[in-house]
């Protein structure tokens, strides 16, 4: 057995009455992948946060290379060897490649001699570990599967042994995620070591050696992926069997109750998001948009529930024309029927200093149910929010408990219970389960299943190509605001993940 | 990256936390005392004395809480929008001549208890078009009603000290305010309401029926926020104006009608030192009353009991301070400013320094007391 490059012993960490990280032991290998999975919230990241230096453990001890390691800042950990890519990149923008290198590495006061050193560091890490990027492009420019390598470049720049990466994928193609696995296995046959951090079982499947499984601040089992399989590792996340794929039955179209016709939207540089999308929505259906994160669903969503302002095209909802280009606000659209889970529950779906019963209310605080007179019926409003804790079974089950202290799973449990709980004819949602554990996210796969059985019309953008194919009666590929390809659910992924790189589009054109 | 604390139970928070910020407030006030030579516990024994010690004193701290009871309202109304208003020294001071043109041309006329609603409507009325200004710029062309607000103070100002010198002003008076109203326009005195409680007979303060008009509107105030479907979206929108936006709130219409009850509270903060103490408008009547505001709202956290009780202190402050800078010589009145100063800064500006020692204190003496907390998923 190879040497343990990283060994926590007997980590804690309590954020006030929270146990996160309860006895935590865990080996790392050196020269290898090692997985860790877990639900939100399981303390995945809390962990990875304590041997970042970012937390410091209440009590336990870590060890770098067999020896006593004291890590309270991230200079510590970078100088024991560690480096870190987080799941949201910390880079300059507008700064190039190389000056994002040595941002805070740098040797001395006049950067010159700093710059022409990670010129040369750099033509050597390409070299060795295949990571070509061009150095003097400014990060806005690139896409975010090089981002993602100038923050693996950063780590290695600054001579880590040990990488971690936190949930690496999320934004990433098909395509570009199996480049950086191809990366990452590089790394490892150098000697580095990878903690891969993710909620995916198929990539730990793919790339690790050893996976260590968390679960309410506990780690439960660590296992050699040769020897588990993914419905093991997912009853070990949950602590119960879990249904991983979805059980619908054929879908049942019927009249068009949502209808797009050449939309164009813009964001607020002036940049046009959307362009020239059509596609209709029928009753009984749930038709799915594909596509990598910031390809303009985000926009499409919002101008199609009248949050944002569409330049110019049109649509009908229930065959009555609605105008998305400035009338149509979102109480209106409501109002008409159609109701919009956000894909940021936090800013957005969700008032997260509000009480759980004034969230279950937002956007039908209008309604006469929930008024008396010109003040609110709290006595309604309560139990109407009681109601819907049970139906959906949202824990814990106090109403008058503030939505920032539920979990990810439960607050999107409550918007959802807000919205299909008006019984709306269309239903929109974006990315339903980001951020959400497996029980939950099995949950919200039945309800969405049940309203397209209940005949209503749903619309779903999601960037998890996996949630997408099992949920959708039809998929359209959204790629650089224009929707570049309409399949069946039974379209394999490979076509789709290039799809959604607009490796057809670009052919065609050519 | 937020670390997560554990939530503290409701009385810790509202009377604990702005209790020990308080009493650092006045140690550190003490120690300044030390250093002007002074003793600071005799210097606290005749500010609480001069206070609270007879019911003349009782009488100027209420008449003193008053205005600041209707500026912290005004001041945390916006607040629970999202908006800072930092215009009530000006919406009091415009409310001023919303007031002097209903008594001068109606205290001939109408008895007391007639003309102080028509004189609430204009103080209101007055002080909420002048708030209307600043936030329709706001909401319409995005100009910061922090700045705004501020600039529309030094307008008011202007308007104010031309009114008074060249257009209200009684021919022939040299000072630059309006004449004298007559009893029409005199509010009745409440001071028998402290004798009442068996203090000696009160011969001259001004604390007046407008104190229970400010309890009222705290009370309505209360009302508005967590009761309303206005406050509601107020409060929405305070939050998370994304939120508001998806929950088809208008942003327009929520951030121009809570500044015009922001400024209606601000405007009627003018009625108690015109009506009630001065009977006329003078040059100045605001005196800083609005800016007070900001730190009782702050203190009160914006919620109106805590106002009220903000208040209150800070009318000690001033009644007890005046005292105090007579009693002791070397104390002078920027003395005062000073205390008055370090109590803004610990129980507004450094509202939290304390929190997460309370906090882990209260998480490792009773868990159970703090509840559910978020899980540690950050990072």
């Amino acid at each position: 057995m190879a040497e343990a490059a990283i060994e926590l012993i007997g980590i804690n960490k309590s954020f006030g009455p929270v146990h996160a990280n309860r006895d935590i032991n865990l080996e790392v290998a050196r020269g290898t992948i090692h997985g860790i999975v877990g639900e939100n919230g399981a303390g995945k990241s809390t962990l990875m946060s304590i041997l970042y230096g970012f937390y410091q453990a209440d009590s336990g001890e870590i060890k770098v290379n067999g020896k006593p390691a004291s890590i309270k800042t991230s200079n510590d950990a970078i100088a024991a060897g560690i480096g870190m890519v987080h799941q949201h990149f910390m880079l300059v923008d507008n700064f190039t490649v190389l000056e994002n290198v040595i941002l805070g590495a740098e040797s001395n006061a006049l950067l010159n001699s700093s710059i022409a050193k990670a010129r040369s560091e750099l033509v050597r890490l390409e070299r060795e570990y295949g990571l070509q990027v061009n150095p003097d492009a400014l990060i806005e420019e690139l896409p975010v599967g090089l981002q993602q390598r100038v923050e693996i470049l950063k780590a290695l720049y600054r001579g880590a042994e040990i990488l971690i990466l936190d949930e690496p994928t999320g934004v990433l193609t098909p395509a570009e995620a199996d480049h950086l696995f191809r990366i990452l296995k590089q790394l490892k046959e150098q000697g580095k070591t990878v903690v891969l951090i993710t909620h995916k079982l198929r990539e730990i499947m793919a790339i690790t050696d050893t996976v260590s499984v968390m679960r309410q601040g506990t780690m439960v089992a660590t296992r050699e992926t040769a020897r588990t399989t993914v419905e093991e590792l997912a009853e070990l996340m949950v602590g119960r069997r879990v249904l991983l794929r979805v059980d619908k039955g054929e879908a049942k179209p019927g009249a068009v109750k949502l209808s797009v016709k050449n939309l164009v939207v813009r964001d607020s540089r002036g940049v046009t998001m959307v362009d020239d999308v059509s596609f209709d929505v029928r009753a009984g259906e749930i038709v799915g948009i594909a596509g990598v994160a910031g390809n303009g669903q985000s926009e499409l969503l919002e101008a199609i529930s009248g949050i944002r302002n569409a330049v110019s095209g049109s649509a009908t909802l229930d065959g009555k024309p609605i105008d998305l280009t400035g009338a149509a606000d979102p109480g209106e659209l409501r109002e008409r029927g159609l109701a919009h889970v956000p894909e940021d529950r936090h800013h957005v779906g969700l008032v997260l200093a509000f009480e759980e019963n004034e969230n279950s209310i937002l956007g039908y605080h209008d309604d006469p149910r929930y008024l008396k007179g010109p003040l609110l019926n709290i006595d309604a409003i309560l139990a109407d929010a009681k109601d819907k804790i049970e139906k959906y079974d949202i824990r814990p089950s106090n109403p008058r408990l503030k939505t920032a202290n539920f979990s990810g799973g439960n607050q999107q449990k409550i918007v959802l219970a807000r919205e299909i709980e008006q019984d709306p004819g269309v239903l929109i949602v974006g990315q339903p389960t980001r951020g959400v554990d497996v029980g939950a996210i099995e949950f919200i796969h039945k309800r969405l299943i049940a309203m397209r059985d209940a005949g209503k019309a749903v619309l779903l953008v999601s960037v998890e190509l996996d949630e997408i194919r099992s949920l959708s009666d039809r998929i359209l590929v959204m790629f650089a605001g224009r929707i570049v390809g309409e399949r069946g659910p039974e379209a394999g992924e490979g076509e789709l993940g290039l799809l959604m790189a607009g490796v057809e589009r670009k052919e065609a054109a050519e | 990256m937020s670390v997560p604390y554990a939530k503290l139970p409701a009385w810790a928070d509202y009377g604990l936390i702005p209790l020990v910020n308080l009493a650092v407030a006045f140690i550190v006030a003490g120690l300044v005392v030390l250093l002007v030579g002074e003793n600071p516990f005799r210097a606290a024994v005749i500010l609480v004395e001069g206070a609270f010690g007879r019911g003349q004193g009782i009488a100027y701290t209420l008449f003193y809480a008053t205005t600041f009871i209707f500026s912290g309202l005004s001041v945390a109304v916006a607040f629970h929008c999202g908006l800072f208003n930092i215009g009530g020294e000006g919406q009091g001071y415009i409310a001023g001549l919303g007031i002097a043109i209903v008594c001068l041309s109606l205290d001939s006329v109408l008895p007391w208890y007639l003309l102080f609603p028509i004189a609430i409507a204009a103080a209101a009325l007055f002080g909420a078009l002048w708030a209307l200004i600043p936030a329709w710029l706001q909401a319409r062309r995005g100009s910061h009603i922090v700045i705004t607000t501020i600039m529309f103070n030094f307008i008011a100002a202007s308007i104010m000290v031309y009114m008074l010198v060249d257009v209200i002003k009684p021919i022939g008076a040299m000072a630059p305010q309006t004449r004298n109203f007559l009893d029409g326009a005199q509010l009745p005195k409440l001071n028998w309401l402290i004798e009442l409680f068996g203090f000696a007979k009160i011969r001259s303060a001004p604390f007046n029926i407008s104190f229970i008009l400010a309890l009222v509107m705290a009370w309505l105030v209360w009302l508005l926020v967590w009761r309303t479907k206005l406050g509601y979206e107020m409060r929405t929108y305070g939050f998370s104006p994304k939120a508001a936006r998806y929950a088809g709130i208008s942003e327009t219409r929520i951030i121009l009608v809570t500044m015009m009850i922001s400024g209606a509270l601000s405007g009627m903060m003018a009625l108690n030192p015109t009506m009630g103490d001065q009977h006329n408008v003078a040059l100045d009547f605001v005196s800083g009353a609005g800016f007070v505001g900001i730190a009782v709202a702050l203190m009160g956290r914006s919620h109106p009991v805590g106002i009220v009780l903000a208040s209150i202190l800070f009318g000690m402050l001033y009644q007890g301070g005046a005292e105090l800078s007579f009693e002791m010589p070397n104390i002078s009145r920027d003395m005062i400013v000073i205390i008055q100063g370090l109590v803004i800064l610990f129980a507004g500006a450094l509202e939290h320094m304390f929190r997460p020692a309370i906090q882990a204190l209260f998480a490792s003496l009773s868990p159970k007391s703090v509840g559910m907390a978020q899980a540690g998923k950050g990072a």
